[in-house]
């Protein structure tokens, strides 16, 4: 029975609309010479609400431009990128702050911390541009570094910590303003397996919060904790895990 | 928010201690040399100003013309074509308020054991409302002291010091001018310098007939030196000195085509281009000493360009988790604020120490006023903004991606 529920529930978030969808996306770069070096040819994905996905891919495939899009850094050349379904590309780079700030997360491969502030302050970064006030920022910050494990460091600097827990302050503070989607360039990239296990496993349970995560990585036994893969190729989506459910539904 | 930005301004500013510095110093040189500057030009205006209202306001000279001997001629005032009718004359004319004829010369002057050479003027009681002279014991002599030609005196604060001594009070007491007794009837106060330097205090008033009769005579009986005229307003002084020159030449039966036996000045004009000239040098160091805050606000710029370059990846970390561009123009703008206001503050505290040892050590009154000091704050801030807005405004046009991947 209560499977059942579970079950009709999954379908149902399948039904959602989805959070990110994009259309005949085209990326090319300028180049010295004249000639644009195309990254990204026609790249079509649909992502719904929840899910877990992991990109994969060789050095210059385009997956890294591909999430910087997805993150709203960068712009397409053509195509459409809707998210939460919003067109992005006619948005001014005011309102694609915001949205970084709001609705996306950001964990990168080098944790990307500021040096001189603390973790506290690190953390509470983004809601100062979100026009936060200060009480509120410090407790919604201490709260998350409670959460990933670092309570204690609240006043260090990040050079005083290692890398994994860099990677875990880095995490705090793309979950401090409620993101509804995480996206994480390589976020093991610099850690060693074991500290890798541990921060994968932090994914693993926001994504049981319901948080829409999207990883870029070159390991496959980190991709194995995804539950879709979706494989890049000179540019190009080239296989995709759930593409054959995602055609039934269409 | 802004408290939060600012925090972060002082949090970069003491990462690089030295360069913050001396990014500094050049903004302390120039509030500095402004509020110093500016503090001697306004010392050097109130020493003028005290000099023109000591004077009296509104005030004409007219003095006696130039005695011409087989050919060599003296000095003004030397002649003996002034008398105390024309004084009396000019008082009638319309916009005069009053006229005040002068007649001086050096004495010895004895009391006791001290003796002291002074100006001796014989003047009327008119003297004293024309110079706006008050008392700071006794009183005045009246019209019939003037009458009689009596031996009564009205010393300066210089003469009452010298010749008395502190503690002694003159009134009543009786001194010896050129061997006749004299009785101190009152004591002026103090005027301290004139514009020219002179001591004003170092004076004796005596009825101006006592001193044409009994001190210097004179070859004509009542032939003055000069006329001190006072006319009623400011605006009235152009008719009232035209009034006197026409009136002169009139009494002294001058054709057409003479030279005026007399010359007349106005003082508060000179008084008024002794202040212009004093403004003038004021401002002109002024504008000197800000030629420095403008190179202090060029260093700002610079080490401020050096900061964004620098801190391209910061940038970039804080555009993705979501600053805008207002964001980060204002963090830097802030910074570069923060920067030539703590150099200002540090500035003024220079600037005004450096005034008061200018007085301790050289002597020259300086004047510190709250004016200078604001306006060397804002002027400084405004240049925070000006020279912070470009560095701060290529900061927040920076490309999120290009700025996360700078190294």
């Amino acid at each position: 029975m209560l499977a059942a529920i579970s079950e009709c529930e999954e379908s149902f978030k399948l039904m959602d609309e989805p959070v990110i969808d994009v259309r005949g996306l085209y990326k090319s770069y300028p180049t010295a010479g004249g000639a644009d070096v195309p990254v990204l040819k026609d790249v079509n994905l649909m992502i719904r609400p929840g899910e877990y996905l992991v990109i994969m891919g060789p050095s210059g495939s385009g997956k890294s431009t591909f999430m910087n899009v997805l993150g709203c850094l960068d712009k397409p050349t053509h195509g459409e990128y809707y998210l939460n379904g919003h067109p992005t590309s006619k948005m001014d780079s005011d309102e694609l702050a915001g949205l970084r700030n709001q609705t996306l997360g950001f964990v990168f491969q080098g944790f990307n911390l500021l040096p001189r502030s603390t973790l506290l302050d690190n953390v509470a970064l983004p809601l100062v541009y979100a026009g936060v006030k200060k009480n509120i920022r410090s407790s919604a910050a201490r709260l998350l570094l409670e959460r990933v494990g670092l309570a204690r460091y609240c006043d260090a600097k990040p050079s005083q910590i290692s890398g994994g827990q860099q990677q875990r302050v880095a995490i705090a503070r793309a979950l401090v303003n409620n993101p509804k989607i995480i996206l994480a360039d390589e976020p093991t990239g610099n850690l060693d397996s074991k500290t890798s296990e541990e921060i994968m496993s932090i994914f693993d349970q926001l994504n049981q919060d319901g948080i829409t995560i999207l990883l870029v990585t070159h390991e496959s036994d980190i991709a194995s904790h995804a539950k879709r893969k979706i494989r890049f190729l000179d540019g190009r989506i080239i296989s995709d895990s759930q593409s054959c459910l995602l055609d039934s539904a269409c | 928010m802004l408290m939060q930005m600012l925090g972060e301004a002082f949090l970069a500013m003491s990462a690089n201690r030295l360069r913050t510095f001396l990014t500094m110093l050049g903004m302390m040189i120039g509030v500095g040399a402004v509020v110093l500057m500016m503090a001697i030009g306004e010392g050097a205006q109130a020493v003028i100003n005290r000099s023109i209202s000591s004077m009296g306001s509104n005030l004409f000279i007219v003095l006696a013309g130039t005695h011409n001997a087989s050919g060599a001629r003296t000095g003004a005032g030397n002649a003996i074509s002034l008398k105390i009718d024309d004084a009396i004359a000019i008082s009638e004319l319309d916009g005069v308020a009053a006229s005040a004829p002068v007649t001086n010369n050096n004495a010895q002057v004895i009391y006791a054991g001290n003796n002291w050479n002074t100006t001796i003027a014989g003047v009327t009681p008119d003297y004293f409302q024309v110079r706006e002279w008050d008392f700071e014991e006794g009183f005045a002599f009246t019209e019939s002291d003037v009458r009689s030609a009596t031996r009564v005196a009205i010393i300066g604060k210089t003469v009452a010091n010298n010749l008395f001594g502190e503690g002694v009070d003159p009134v009543g007491k009786s001194l010896r001018i050129k061997q006749s007794p004299f009785i101190v009837l009152g004591v002026l106060e103090s005027k301290g310098q004139s514009l020219e330097g002179r001591d004003q205090d170092d004076v004796i008033l005596v009825p101006i007939t006592t001193a044409q009769r009994a001190l210097f005579g004179s070859q004509i009986s009542g032939s003055i030196r000069m006329i001190i005229v006072k006319a009623e307003s400011d605006d009235l002084m152009p008719m009232v000195e035209s009034g006197i020159v026409d009136l002169l030449r009139q009494r002294h039966r001058l054709r057409e085509g003479v030279e005026d036996d007399f010359t007349v000045r106005n003082l508060t004009a000179l008084a008024n281009a002794a202040a212009e000239t004093t403004r003038t040098m004021s401002m002109l160091l002024g504008s000197i000493a800000s030629i420095s805050l403008l190179v202090g606000g060029i260093g700002i710029m610079n080490i401020m360009l050096v900061s964004v370059t620098e801190r391209t990846r910061e940038i970039g970390i804080r555009m993705a988790i979501g600053a805008r561009q207002i964001h980060i123009l204002m963090q830097f703008m802030l910074e570069a604020i923060a920067l030539s206001i703590v150099g200002c503050l540090i500035g003024i505290s220079i600037g005004v120490g450096g005034a008061f040892a200018v007085e301790e050590f050289m002597g020259t009154e300086v004047s510190v006023s709250v004016l200078s000091i604001s306006v060397a704050f804002a002027v400084a801030a405004a240049i925070g903004i000006f020279f912070g807005f470009y560095p701060a405004y290529k900061a927040s046009k920076l490309n999120p991606i290009e700025a996360l991947r700078y190294i």
